[in-house]
């Protein structure tokens, strides 16, 4: 016991944290001893980046203690973790992208000696120390950000998605380094969704479930399932599936995209969604899904690959290009879609007035039937139909969704609807999906909550790493399938 | 789970509720304020307003409201094209320029040319660079601020080198611009022969066409209107341009009013212009704003000008104190609404 305590660098228990009415975090704690690397792993909406933000000091528990080397830290700010020995490498660079490389060092009081050799020793070569950070690479910025860390020989270094952008080599150099430097005797928190990498470079695993830690497992063949079983919680009854099993998918696909790469997250997607289907979109945080539908809804270009709509090729410009070819969105961040301060039916009625053709007189009653439709349709809460920002959340996404829904709806790209909203909501959301659906329509449905993929979705596309690794039957599929497919724990298959 | 306007509201202090009712129905207390500064200027000067005060014939001095009415339209005018792009989060600073140009042009072409190409070459002028303000705007992306202050630059320095082309032949005003601009029916100024369609067309503009709600929605969250399928710039330019034309209209009127073209002949026109959209309740980021509101803003300002001219001060003392209400009761009315 003693020499648990004596080797221990970094002990953080009990932590809880609300904000407002949502807790995040309940009990969560992480153990990091000398010479130890540990995996933080935790499905989405675990608490994860809460639990890394009170670690660093970004934020204050409102229970708990975080002990470095057994005494207790008081890590008020990300400068105070740094100078008690916790140097974190966020899954943003952090650099400055005005200043050159030495201008960054400096402000970091990092010694240029020590940094030039990590970044040789991490095999990035010709750098130089008037580089502008702004002209470099993703990957290089995430070397740089990582040889900084190390430069400063912290106790613990925290690595948050460190490889996420990395091309292969760069990943292999960082393992290596990675593990060395918890070969030297000092301790590695290490947050990744990939398991080949943690059953590499890892020790011990620490599993986050709704904001509490749920295990601590050692690493060894065949953890992988484990894990899984335990980032699964109880489950939420979100009611059944109304409607039936896959429909037959015949003639033209609505979309069809081939091999779309968006440099530099995105190398290899394809799929095909047909009409009166629900084509579920299974990822992880930050697998290139927001820049697929980014690309499907014309805000921006793929850097290569085709991309068919009706059997015809398409290339978006806006997403006034998407919309005339059918293509809607409805995006994960409810802000990004609303005119918070302005009314119910102007932001549904948005749309219509929208192409230089319609910006004459509004036709108020054709207008108003198809708002009213919509909102009917979709059970909006109108009481405070003034400005839209006075509605709950739930009632937001529904104008967002009801937009389209008085639009017409041809193709619906979904990007994740019920994030944030309450479960009776999402319960009237899927049999509308389905619905829609029926009638024709074809929707693209991300989420980032696994266990609506079998309650509303025909068959899901699971993308990993920017490349679609798995096509699934999606009605037959159990929250452990798609949870080992979202890990890319399924053998590759082609999607065709 | 939804959060109710009623609810929120009786938790508020009352200057709090207050202020939101007045950010959400701005020309009623306006008209108030309005009637409050008139009746302070009528204890300042009895009988100004109400002659029968004074001891002369009459309960209202109709001269003297149609006398405020009609230097307050052109302020009203070029307020409109504030109300106009501040909608969008931007601003027209080059409108009192150009009001001054096409004054300016249309003076001199006169003489040359005859009534119809004048006004029209000047009203071509406007729409000249509100094209280029709503290019920079929507194409280029250049601030609104920057973007119609430098075209306002470049215009002033265009108008001058004209000056020096057309210094020979003189100035002449067209006969019904002088009608419009100083001519009365009933007392009342001309004016608003032009003034109170114009103003039923920008309020129509903005509350029934698809290019009004468009203009609310790039000032409530332009990447929402980009979602919806709105080309931006395809907005920005028509914006622009009708501010340009808007402007040149202003200019001409003014013209027929004042009758003396000068090089800056409606450029103090510009600070009162946009605190008569900002005290008639629109956001400078955007999303909100009224032109009834900014016509009530427009008529507070005249009365106020009114006030400092009674004070019989010197004119760069009035001038200064005019700029310094100005601000205050702005930053007042911001302060009260939380708008901004």
């Amino acid at each position: 016991m003693d020499e648990v305590q004596r080797d221990s660098l970094l002990d953080a228990s009990g932590i809880a944290k609300s904000f407002g009415a949502v807790r995040a975090l309940s009990d969560a704690s992480l153990h990091v001893a000398r010479g130890q690397v540990v995996a933080l792993m935790g499905a989405n909406g675990a608490g994860k980046s809460t639990f890394v933000k009170i670690i660093t000091g970004a934020l204050r528990p409102d229970s708990g203690k975080v002990l470095i080397r057994g005494e207790e830290a008081r890590v008020g700010s990300p400068a105070q973790a740094r100078r008690s020995g916790l140097v974190p490498v966020y899954q943003e660079p952090s650099l400055i992208p005005d200043l050159d490389v030495a201008d960054n060092l400096r402000l970091g009081d990092t010694p240029v000696e020590p940094f030039l050799n990590w970044v040789n020793e991490l095999g990035v070569g010709g750098l130089r120390l008037d580089h502008m950070i702004a002209d470099l690479p993703l990957a290089t910025l995430r070397i740089l950000d990582l040889a900084r860390a190390l430069a400063a020989e912290p106790d613990v270094l925290l690595l948050d998605e460190m490889t996420a952008a990395l091309p292969t080599d760069l990943v292999e150099n960082v393992l290596r380094v990675v593990r060395a430097q918890a070969d030297e005797g000092r301790g590695v928190i290490y947050i990744s969704h990939r398991f080949t990498e943690i059953s590499e470079l890892c020790d011990s695993a620490t599993v986050l479930r709704d904001g509490r830690s749920v295990g601590d497992l050692k690493i060894e063949p065949g953890v992988e399932g484990r894990v899984v079983e335990m980032m699964l919680g109880a489950k939420i009854d979100l009611g059944a599936r109304e409607t039936g099993g896959a429909r037959a998918k015949e003639g033209t696909p609505r979309i069809r995209a081939r091999g779309l790469a968006v440099a530099p997250k995105v190398t290899d997607v394809s799929l095909d969604l047909y009409p009166g289907e629900v084509l579920g979109v299974v990822a992880l945080e930050g697998q290139g899904q927001d820049e697929v539908f980014d690309v499907l809804a014309g805000f921006r270009r793929p850097t290569s690959g085709t991309f068919e709509v009706d059997g015809s090729p398409v290339s978006f410009g806006h997403p006034a290009d998407a919309i005339s070819a059918g293509l809607t969105f409805v995006p994960g961040d409810r802000a990004e879609a609303l005119l918070r301060e302005r009314s119910v039916h102007e932001n549904i009625a948005l749309p219509f007035s929208a192409r230089v053709g319609s910006w004459g007189p509004l036709k108020a009653r054709h207008e108003r039937e198809r708002v009213g439709h919509a909102i009917d349709k979709l059970q909006i809460d109108t009481r405070a139909k003034g400005e839209v920002q006075r509605l709950s959340g739930g009632n937001q996404q529904k104008v967002t969704i009801g937009r389209w829904l008085a639009h017409g709806v041809e193709t619906l790209l979904l990007f994740d609807p019920t994030r944030g909203i309450d479960v009776r909501t999402k319960r009237q959301i899927y049999p509308l999906v389905r619905e829609l659906a029926d009638q024709g329509a074809a929707v693209l449905f991300y989420t980032s909550e696994l266990e609506e993929v079998p309650l509303a979705c025909d068959r899901a596309v699971v993308i990993f790493n920017g490349r679609v690794v798995d096509v699934i039957d999606a009605a037959e599929a159990d929250e452990e399938t798609l949870m080992r497919a979202a890990y890319g724990l399924t053998e590759d298959k082609a999607a065709s | 789970m939804s959060i109710h306007p009623e609810q929120t509201a009786a938790s508020d202090p009352r200057l709090v509720r207050f202020g939101r009712y007045l950010a959400d129905n701005p020309v009623i207390p306006l008209i108030a304020f309005l009637f409050f500064l008139i009746g302070v200027l009528e204890v300042m000067r009895p009988g100004i307003v109400l002659p029968f005060l004074g001891g002369r014939e009459g309960i209202i001095s109709t001269f003297w409201v149609g006398n405020l009415i009609k230097f307050a339209i052109p302020l009203a005018m070029i307020a409109a094209c504030q109300v106009l792009t501040m909608l969008t989060a931007g601003i027209d600073l080059s409108a009192g320029i150009v009001a001054t140009c096409s004054a300016f042009v249309c003076a001199t072409l006169m003489p040359l040319m005859g009534p119809v190409p004048a006004v029209l070459i000047a009203m071509a002028v406007g729409m000249i660079v509100g094209l280029v303000n709503g290019f920079g705007v929507g194409v280029v992306r250049v601030h609104p601020l920057i973007m119609t202050l430098g075209t306002g630059l470049i215009a002033t320095g265009c108008l001058q080198v004209y000056q020096r082309f057309v210094i020979a032949t003189g100035t002449e005003i067209p006969a019904f611009l002088e009608w419009l601009g100083t001519g009365r029916t009933f007392a009342m100024p001309n004016g608003l022969f032009l003034f109170v369609p114009f103003a039923i067309f920008v309020i129509w503009l903005m509350r029934a066409t698809g290019f009004g709600r468009l203009l609310f929605a790039l000032g409530s969250n332009e990447h929402a209107a980009k979602l919806s399928g709105v080309r931006s710039w395809q907005v920005f330019l028509a914006l622009y341009a009708l501010s340009g034309l808007i402007a040149s209209v202003a200019g001409l009127l003014y013209l027929g009013m004042i009758r003396a073209p000068s090089l800056s002949l409606a450029n103090p026109l510009m600070l009162p212009s946009v605190a008569a959209a900002v005290i008639g309740g629109t956001s400078i980021f955007g999303g909100r704003g009224s032109f009834a509101g900014a016509i009530v803003g427009a008529l507070i300002l005249r009365v106020i000008d009114t006030m400092l001219t009674l004070l019989q001060m010197p004119e760069g003392a009035r001038i200064a104190l005019f700029g310094l209400i100005i601000l205050l009761v702005t930053a007042l009315y911001v302060r009260i609404t939380g708008t901004r």
